[in-house]
């Protein structure tokens, strides 16, 4: 499993989890999946719709949000693909809420940021049975699609 | 008929179907169909007690059924449901 990013989108990915720092940011992703191949088009910056004392390790995007990013992803003739989030001070693997919540088939990309600063990202995909994840590897793009 | 959304996630075991086209006067009774025809659908929407999954939503139009009345919601031809999950994660 792959997921194709443009590194600009990545990039903003990163930032948005710094400017978060030290709650948690997330967003979806809008793209494409043809034959199993996922690229990333657009992004849409939500805010965590959790309460302040939790945005530490807590996020929700509620589902008002989510309708409005199934209104974008029509407008844009794309689909959500996935979800992007971040963990600040944490590693960029899914914690177990992260999988008691989870929804197989969206892919679920983590930042991680040490102090502000943004130290990689990850891919997953939670399996049919719930159980667990599998890494989806990020292909970062180098060319911007639009 | 009212018609029924399926988000992308779900469209796997609704044999990648987006839109139903089902009968039903109330919401419920739309879900129901759906998942008559496309028995997979229910683990994903209903969990053991045979209720609808707390990130699993329903808006008619602009409006969560929640704020309406619900499963009991009443449908009218042509209106299109949609099932949107909202997301958690820690």
């Amino acid at each position: 499993m792959k997921i194709h990013i443009p590194s600009h989108l990545l990039d903003q990915i990163q930032s948005h989890g710094e400017n978060a720092y030290p709650y948690e940011g997330a967003g979806l992703m809008l793209g494409q999946e043809e034959n199993g191949k996922r690229t990333v088009e657009n992004l849409l910056f939500l805010e965590n719709a959790r309460e302040e004392e939790n945005q530490h390790n807590r996020y929700l995007i509620t589902a008002e949000d989510m309708l409005l990013g199934e209104k974008e992803a029509a407008r844009l003739s794309s689909s959500i693909l996935g979800i992007f989030h971040s963990h600040p001070d944490h590693p960029n693997r899914p914690s177990e809420y992260d999988r008691e919540f989870a929804i197989p088939w969206y892919s679920y990309l983590i930042t991680s940021v040490n102090n502000a600063k943004a130290t990689g990202s990850r891919c997953w995909r939670l399996e049919n049975d719930r159980e667990s994840f599998s890494e989806e590897i990020i292909q970062v793009i180098s060319n911007k699609l639009k | 008929m009212p018609t029924l959304k399926i988000p992308t996630p779900l469209r796997p075991y609704a044999e990648g179907q987006s839109t139903l086209t089902l009968p039903g006067e109330v919401v419920e009774e739309v879900l129901e169909g759906a998942i008559e025809t496309y028995p997979m659908l229910k683990k994903h929407l209903f969990n053991d007690e045979g209720k609808l999954r707390p990130f699993v939503n329903l808006f008619l139009g602009e409006e969560n059924v929640n704020q309406l009345e619900g499963l009991k919601t009443p449908l009218s031809d042509g209106d299109t449901l949609m099932i949107i999950p909202s997301i958690a994660g820690g």
